[in-house]
């Protein structure tokens, strides 16, 4: 695959369709890829690579590089391209400006996760169809590809492109995920429990913001936590409160507009599962609403901009035990 | 009497649109039906106009309950904002029972201009809520206690 | 030489905690986290905690000082007391030496930082050797023996045993208190293992890696690079690096109202954030590429500059790890170094 993207993006830089290319640089080891924009053929050549540690999603980059002059072509995994639409639904791309090829995706993992695995002192990695074979400076390890994925690869909602103008390889189905199992097991627990569970992960909380820079649904040009003068801008999370309210307000801010693409848990240092909070507002809009998926289409009315006179009220809460 | 424990009494913010609910306390007031003093109404423009970062931040500022009031849906003086409220503090009032944060400290109700009588009785209820559910433990700023 | 048998940690553990805060890495919420000592707690298996040891003496916030206003008079509370005595065990080598970059910040120069000085004359540092460093471990370039950590005492854990020793007056008096539990013994084991670890890190792909060619004299060169563009290009502005960096120790003061007073706060502040440099005026540094720059350039080029040549580097790898977009000092110094 690797290789045909990158003769397809030669070709588009040669005949000039696109000046830019937006995709994934190799890093230092084989698995710390950095997103990187590519402007001529040697150096594509020289740094250009898709393999199962390309995690990130490309598509907020665009905000920043529509803005440029030319066209950019961009790699979209199928979920990349529901925040893409997303953007699209939200006027924050510009879609002349973009040439999108759509890619195949086997689920992705990371660094992170092959070493939570125990796995130290990695030197190199290959895969085959179903393994990861990882060498070490301590020997060589096995992993299983399906055990090493990420949470939101294993629980993949969607290997189909929703949007792109090109495709290569073949376009997947939307999947049944299971992806709401954790949210419904927590449901089912008592609030005493939830509590202590969410008390756990939050502390761990260093403020540091990736989850919400990193999130292609929050592209405000200056964020409410930055602001000095919302009276909310305090830095750091000096409180057990501050942990509560920047986590409820982040999850809040992109409700009806999260596509799941589950980059913010991702990118936590700390590990905290925040795509769980993303995930409970996706589940109580697809129970009280009806079902919605962020990004499935362009232009569509999200659900906290939109109603119906017979909504449920908010009491409901109240009865819907466990929910 | 200096071992007496003192009764908890709640702090409860009650948000109100100005334009039923507000007139619906004031209602209350002139047909001098009692609620406990301890609602302290903060009057909006609509209930359209609080959002959830005024929800939390009433819990931070010691409230230890806090109700959202506007016009019955249908009745909005700007059409359609209760029914955006409606669905903003749902899923947040969803949220915060994820959370395992006690779910009976919020509440909306309806309140049209006309009924004093449903807004006494509506605070009362409320605020006896509340009180058995005792101090605002998880959600509470600690800097902000005295 | 003293040792313990592993089997037998938990009773070394309880002897510490018996007269002091005991502080140590254990497994929790699904990663390595220091944690104060309870009955029975593990010590984690895993190389290093997320965060690093820097919170014992720098915490990520602490109040300077309270005002409560009553009328017309502000009354100024200093909540400062005397801090409790405390041991922070398993410190590996690098984070051992991030205390000393610290102290040339907080201690060494004046204003004096009584705050870290607090903390710093009551905590003590049992350091950890390490046995399995990683590929992201480069503490040998900054002349850093993972297998001979610096430290109050020090520690070496081989399959079956734990070896301690004391290296300072207040390593040796910690030691005194829990005599009773260890035993005496050669250090054939340890210098083994000294060996096997350095043979290791000999063997890192990291090992090699040098900023030697970086300091105050290239200041200029570094600083006008045109690779800054593309280096952070890709940069998200989140402050995982600076908080995770065991070295990093920007702060930002704050005033926080809480109805009946102010609480002047300090907090960890990152240069990767857009409101860093925010004055009254406005901001001098308008992009992420200045933000990024700052940050690379006060490690390899300002902090020696101003410390004897001393890098504001400890090679822990936390960056390499953790940045959601996996650029990090590695990638910068040796994408740069071709300049010079």
């Amino acid at each position: 695959m690797q290789g045909m993207m990158l003769n397809r993006a030669k070709e588009l830089l040669s005949d000039g369709t696109v000046n830019r290319v937006l995709g994934w640089q190799a890093g230092e080891f084989v698995y710390d890829i950095t997103p990187a924009v590519f402007e001529t053929e040697e150096e594509l050549d020289a740094g250009f690579v898709y393999n199962g540690f390309c995690g990130n999603n490309l598509s907020k980059y665009l905000v920043k590089e529509t803005l440029k002059d030319g066209k950019i072509l961009v790699f979209l995994k199928p979920c990349d391209t529901y925040s893409f639409n997303q953007l699209l639904t939200e006027h924050r791309i510009d879609r002349e400006k973009i040439c999108a090829i759509g890619i195949p995706c086997d689920g992705k993992t990371s660094g992170e996760m092959l070493k939570a695995k125990g796995i130290s002192g990695i030197t190199g990695i290959s895969e085959d169809a179903d393994n990861f074979v990882v060498d070490t400076i301590y020997g060589q390890t096995t992993v299983a590809k399906a055990d090493a994925l990420e949470e939101r690869c294993k629980t993949c909602k969607s290997k189909k492109h929703v949007a792109y103008d090109e495709l290569l390889g073949e376009d997947g189905e939307i999947l049944d995920s299971h992806r709401f199992d954790m949210v419904a097991k927590l449901e089912a627990m008592t609030p005493d429990e939830r509590f202590a569970f969410w008390r756990e992960q939050l502390s761990k909380c260093i403020r540091c913001n990736a989850c919400r820079n990193v999130c292609p649904a929050c592209t405000c040009e200056q964020c409410v936590f930055d602001n000095p003068k919302s009276g909310i801008a305090q830095k750091a999370a000096a409180d057990s409160f501050e942990e509560n309210m920047f986590h409820i307000i982040r999850a809040f801010h992109v409700a009806g507009r999260c596509t799941d693409c589950g980059e913010c848990s991702r990118v936590c240092p700390q590990n905290i599962p925040l795509h769980l909070l993303n995930r409970k507002f996706i589940k109580d809009i697809n129970e009280l609403y009806g079902d919605y998926q962020a990004g499935a289409e362009v232009g569509t009315r999200a659900p906290l901009t939109n109603y119906t006179q017979e909504d449920v009220e908010p009491s409901i809460v109240y009865h819907r035990e466990g929910k | 009497m200096p071992n007496e424990v003192k009764a908890f009494k709640p702090k409860i913010v009650a948000f109100c649109c100005n334009w039923c609910s507000y007139a619906g306390a004031d209602l209350a007031g002139t047909n001098r039906l009692a609620y406990p003093a301890d609602v302290k109404i903060i009057r909006v423009p609509c209930s359209c106009r609080v959002n959830p970062m005024f929800i939390l931040r009433a819990f931070q500022r010691g409230a230890d309950g806090v109700i959202l009031c506007g016009c019955h849906p249908g009745d909005c003086h700007y059409t359609t904002g209760n029914y955006y409220a409606r669905r903003r503090m749902t899923l947040l009032f969803s949220m915060l029972d994820f959370l395992g944060i006690e779910k009976e400290r919020t509440r909306v109700e309806w309140v049209s201009a006309a009924e004093g009588a449903k807004f006494a009785a509506t605070m009362n209820d409320f605020v006896a809520t509340v009180t058995a559910l005792g101090e605002n433990k998880r959600l509470e700023d600690l800097r902000c206690k005295e | 030489m003293l040792k313990i048998s592993l089997a037998n940690l938990d009773a070394l553990f309880a002897a510490i905690a018996e007269k002091e805060a005991l502080y140590i890495p254990t497994d929790k919420a699904g990663q390595a986290q220091y944690m104060r000592y309870e009955n029975g707690m593990k010590m984690t298996d895993a190389l290093n905690t997320v965060r690093s040891a820097k919170d014992f003496f720098f915490p990520q916030t602490e109040n300077l000082v309270n005002f409560k206003v009553s009328g017309k008079t502000i009354e100024i509370i200093d909540p400062r007391t005397e801090h409790e005595d405390f041991v922070v065990f398993g410190v590996r080598a690098c984070d051992v030496r991030s205390f000393s970059i610290l102290d040339k910040v907080f201690l060494l120069s004046d204003p004096v930082d009584t705050y870290y000085e607090n903390r710093r004359k009551h905590g003590t540092i049992v350091s950890m050797a390490c046995t399995r460093p990683s590929e992201t471990c480069f503490c040998g370039s900054f002349g850093i023996d993972a297998a001979n950590p610096e430290g109050d005492a020090v520690c070496w854990k081989t399959e079956d045993s734990l070896y301690i020793q004391a290296v300072t007056e207040k390593g040796e008096a910690l030691i005194e208190k829990i005599r009773p539990v260890l035993e005496e013994t050669d250090d054939s084991a340890v210098e083994a293992q000294k060996a096997a670890t350095r043979e290791i890190m000999g063997k890192l792909p990291l090992a090699k890696f040098s900023t030697e060619k970086f300091g105050g004299e290239v200041l200029m060169k570094v600083f006008d690079s045109e690779k800054w563009a593309s280096l952070s290009e890709a940069c998200l502005g989140c402050g995982t690096c600076t908080f995770v960096c065991p070295t990093c120790q920007c702060y930002d003061i704050r005033d926080y109202d809480t109805g009946h007073g102010i609480q002047r706060f300090r907090c960890w502040d990152s240069c990767m954030y857009s409101d860093f440099t925010l004055m009254a005026h406005g901001n001098s540094r308008l992009t992420q590429k200045e933000r990024f720059r700052q940050r690379f350039m006060h490690k390899l080029v300002y902090f020696p500059a101003n410390n004897n040549g001393e890098y504001g580097c400890v090679g822990c790898g936390r960056c390499l790890s953790k940045c959601p977009i996996s650029m990090n000092i590695v990638k910068v110094a040796k994408s740069l170094e071709g300049d010079l």
